[in-house]
C-alpha cells in the first residue's frame, strides 16, 4: 500500500529525514510517534507529495510521490498539523467547498461521513473559526474524507484537543479502518500509540524501531521501577546518581526508574528515606510504550 | 471552479477590509483627488491698493474682481500695510495702482501696475500672474483699441478638449489608472498570500484542482469587482466633478476590462513570490503604487525626465492605459488611435499570466 525506501530529506544544513524504510500494508492503522522536530510533518508532506526528497522513494496506493502526484493526489486524504480550512466559511461551506474541488459531493459520501459530520451538524452554519478543538478536529477529518481516499494521512490530529475529543477521535479512526481505509497517523502523544495497528517511532529523522506496540513494548529489556515521594524534583535528582540507574523520568504521578539489574526494593526505600525524603512508596512497572521509547532514544544517542 | 468562485465570494464579502479596499478606496481616492488636487485657478483671494482711485482703476478692480478667478478680501490703503497683509497668510496676489491711473493712460499713454504675488508655491503664483495679465491686457484693449504700444499680434489661445482647463480632466484617468491597479494587484495578491499564510493551499494542493483553476478561480471575482469599481469611479467623476464622457462608453469600459485583467495577472505574479499576507501588501505598494503615481505621466509629465527614468516609465502598464482613457474619454477617439497601446497592455497580460503559471509551485517548498 504505501512502501518508503531509504528516504532522506534536509533543509539546508538541517537533516529532516535519514534512510528512513518502512512498509505499511493495506487497512493498516499506522503511527509515526516521536517528539516535535522528528521529521514527522517532513514525512508526511513527502507521502502526499507536497515535498520531493532528496533521495530515496516513497510509492503510495502504487503511485509514486514525485512522478504520479497527480493520480495520487485525487485518491488520498490529508489532514495537515495546522488547522488548514477556512475560518471565514461556516462548517457547510467548508464541506460543500472541499467536495467541489474533488468534484464531489456532501450527498454522495455522505454515508462515509455520517459518524462524524453527525457530531457537528448542529452547528453547519457556524463558521469554522468559531468551533471548539475538537469540533475543528472533526470537520477537518471531514473534509478529508469527503472524496472517499483509500488513504488518509494525519498529521499530528489530536494536538492541542482535549482528552475526551481525543479519545472520540481515536474511535472514529477505528471505524474508519473497519471501512478499508488506510490510515497513517502521527502523534508526539506516547499514549496513543497503543491504539496503532504498529507504530513506528521516530526520532531526529531517524526511525528507531517499527513494530506492533505490544512486540516493542516486550522488547524492553531493562527492570523498571514506579517511585513516589514528598519531594519528587529531589528524588529524580537522586536516582539519577543511582550506580545502578539507566535512566530516571517522572511520568504521572511516579518517577519511572530503570535499573541494569534487579534492586531490592526494601534496601531502596531505606536508602531513599535515610536521605530525609519521606513518604516513599516503590512498585514494580511493567514498560509502557514511553519506557520504550525513552530506552531506544538513549540507546540511539550512544 | 465554480466552487472555488463561490467560496472566493463569500470571504471576500465576509472580509470587512476587503471590501474597504474594493470599494472604500476608490470612492475615498476620487473625492480626495478631485477636491484636494485642484490646479485650476478660482476664487483666489487678493487684496488691492488702489492710489488713484479714478475711473479706470475702479473700472479694472472691477474687471478684475468680476472674473470668477478672484475674490477681493482686503483694501489696502497705504504702501506700509502690504507687508502687513501678505502676513496675514490669506491673500496670494496683491494689486498696487499707481497715482493718477486714468490721467497717465490718457495723456502718456503708459500707466503703471504692480502685482506682488505669494510665490511660496510658485506653480499657482505664476498661474495667477498670467491669469491676472490676461485681465489687464484685455482691459487695454477695451478702453481704447487705438492705444500704441499695444502689441500688433493678439494671440487668440484655444484650449482644445479641456476649455476650462479643468483638473478634473487630469486627474481622473489618473486615479481610474492608480486605483484598478492597486486594488486589482493587491487584492488578489493578498488573497492567494492568505491561502498560504494560513495553510489552505496546503490542502488545496493536496488535491486533485490544477494552478490553472485556483488562478482563474482567484481572477473571477475580483474582475467582476474591480470592473464595478470603475463604474463607481467613473459615475462619481460624471456627476460629482461633471466631467463629461466624449468617447465611446463600451471602448473605455472594454479598455479597462482589459486593463483590470492585466492588474490581477500582475498581483498573480506577485502572490507567487510572496509568502505572507503583508510581504504581498508590501510589494503591492511600492512595486505599484509609487511607480503608477510617478511614472505614469498623471500628475508629472514623463517628457521632463532623465531618458532612463523615461524608459522605466515605458515599462510600466498604468502609462499606457493613461493615454488611453485620455485619448477615448476626453478626445473622443476611437480604437483607431490608442490600438498600440491596447496591443501593449495585452502583451503585459500575457507575459504575467504566463510568468504566474510557470512560477506557480505545485508543492511546498
Amino acid at each position: 500500500m504505501i512502501s518508503i525506501k531509504n528516504l532522506y530529506k534536509s533543509y539546508g544544513n538541517i537533516q529532516a529525514l535519514k534512510d528512513i524504510s518502512v512498509e505499511i500494508h493495506e487497512g493498516e492503522l499506522f503511527g509515526f510517534i516521536g517528539p516535535d522536530g522528528a521529521g514527522k510533518t517532513t514525512l508526511f508532506r513527502i507521502l502526499t507529495s507536497l515535498l520531493i526528497p532528496d533521495s530515496g522513494s516513497a510509492r503510495v496506493i502504487d503511485l509514486d510521490v514525485v512522478n504520479d502526484y497527480k493520480k495520487l493526489r485525487t485518491q488520498l486524504g490529508y489532514m495537515p498539523g495546522r488547522f488548514s480550512l477556512y475560518q471565514d466559511l461556516t462548517v457547510e461551506e467548508n464541506l460543500n467547498f472541499f467536495a467541489g474541488i474533488f468534484k464531489t459531493t456532501l450527498q454522495e459520501n455522505y454515508e462515509l461521513i455520517k459518524p462524524i459530520y453527525h457530531q457537528i451538524e448542529p452547528f453547519k452554519k457556524r463558521r469554522a473559526g468559531d468551533l471548539s478543538g475538537g469540533m475543528k478536529q472533526k470537520l477537518a477529518l471531514s473534509c478529508a474524507l469527503i472524496h472517499k481516499p483509500k488513504v488518509l494521512f494525519l498529521d499530528e490530529p489530536t494536538t492541542g484537543v482535549d482528552a475526551v475529543s481525543r479519545k472520540e477521535f481515536w474511535e472514529m479512526l477505528q471505524s474508519l479502518k473497519k471501512q478499508g481505509i488506510t490510515i497513517v497517523v502521527s502523534t508526539p502523544y506516547m499514549d496513543e500509540a497503543a491504539l496503532c495497528d504498529r507504530i513506528a517511532l521516530i526520532q531526529k529523522g531517524e526511525l528507531l524501531d517499527i513494530d506492533k506496540p505490544q512486540n516493542i513494548i516486550d522488547r524492553y529489556s531493562h527492570f523498571l521501577y514506579g517511585i513516589k515521594a514528598d519531594r519528587m524534583y529531589d528524588l529524580v535528582n537522586q536516582l539519577r546518581e543511582h550506580p545502578q540507574c539507566l535512566s530516571a523520568y517522572l511520568f504521572g504521578e511516579y518517577i519511572h526508574f530503570a535499573s541494569i539489574s534487579e534492586i531490592d526494593i526494601n534496601q531502596l526505600k531505606e536508602d531513599i528515606v535515610n536521605s530525609g525524603i519521606e513518604q516513599v512508596e516503590i512498585i514494580q512497572l511493567k514498560a509502557n510504550i514511553e519506557d520504550s521509547f525513552m530506552d531506544l532514544m538513549a540507546k540511539a544517542e550512544k | 471552479m465554480k466552487n472555488f468562485i463561490i467560496k472566493e465570494f463569500l470571504q471576500i464579502f465576509r472580509d470587512k477590509r476587503s471590501l474597504i479596499i474594493l470599494f472604500g478606496i476608490p470612492i475615498i481616492q476620487v473625492l480626495l483627488f478631485g477636491f484636494a488636487l485642484k490646479n485650476e485657478i478660482r476664487d483666489v483671494p487678493i487684496a488691492i491698493l488702489d492710489n488713484s482711485k479714478d475711473l479706470y482703476s475702479q473700472q479694472l478692480i472691477t474687471k478684475i474682481l468680476s472674473s470668477e478667478y478672484f475674490i477681493l478680501e482686503e483694501n489696502v490703503q497705504s504702501e506700509k500695510a502690504i507687508e502687513n497683509a501678505f502676513r496675514k497668510g490669506k491673500i496670494k496676489q496683491l494689486i498696487v495702482i499707481e497715482n493718477n491711473f486714468t490721467e497717465n493712460l490718457e495723456r502718456e499713454n503708459r500707466a503703471k501696475i504692480q502685482l506682488i504675488l505669494d510665490a511660496s508655491d510658485p506653480n499657482t503664483a505664476g498661474m495667477i500672474n498670467s491669469y491676472t495679465s490676461a485681465i489687464i491686457s484685455n482691459f487695454e484693449r477695451e478702453i481704447n483699441p487705438s492705444f500704441a504700444g499695444v502689441p500688433m499680434i493678439i494671440p487668440e489661445t484655444q484650449m482644445r478638449y479641456n476649455p476650462k482647463l479643468d483638473s478634473v480632466f487630469m486627474f481622473v484617468p489618473g486615479v481610474i489608472t492608480i486605483v484598478l491597479m492597486l486594488v486589482s494587484a493587491m487584492m488578489t495578491s493578498i488573497s492567494i498570500a492568505r491561502e498560504k499564510e494560513l495553510g489552505t493551499m496546503e490542502v488545496l494542493l493536496v488535491s486533485p484542482i490544477k494552478p490553472i483553476q485556483i488562478i482563474l478561480g482567484k481572477v473571477f471575482p475580483y474582475v467582476i469587482l474591480s470592473f464595478i469599481s470603475a463604474l463607481i469611479i467613473l459615475g462619481l467623476a460624471f456627476t460629482v466633478f461633471e466631467m463629461p464622457i466624449v468617447g465611446n462608453i463600451p471602448l473605455l469600459l472594454a479598455e479597462s476590462l482589459l486593463f483590470i485583467i492585466m492588474a490581477l495577472s500582475l498581483g498573480i505574479f506577485i502572490s507567487t513570490a510572496a509568502n505572507s499576507q503583508q510581504v504581498a501588501m508590501l510589494l503591492s505598494m511600492f512595486a505599484l503604487l509609487l511607480p503608477s503615481i510617478l511614472l505614469s505621466g498623471f500628475i508629472f509629465p514623463l517628457k521632463n525626465m532623465p531618458d532612463i527614468i523615461q524608459y522605466i516609465g515605458y515599462a510600466m502598464p498604468p502609462k499606457w492605459f493613461v493615454i488611453i482613457i485620455k485619448n477615448i474619454m476626453i478626445k473622443g477617439n476611437g480604437i483607431g488611435s490608442v490600438w498600440k497601446e491596447t496591443l501593449i497592455i495585452l502583451g503585459f497580460t500575457v507575459f504575467f499570466i504566463g510568468l504566474s503559471i510557470k512560477k506557480f509551485k505545485i508543492r511546498l517548498e
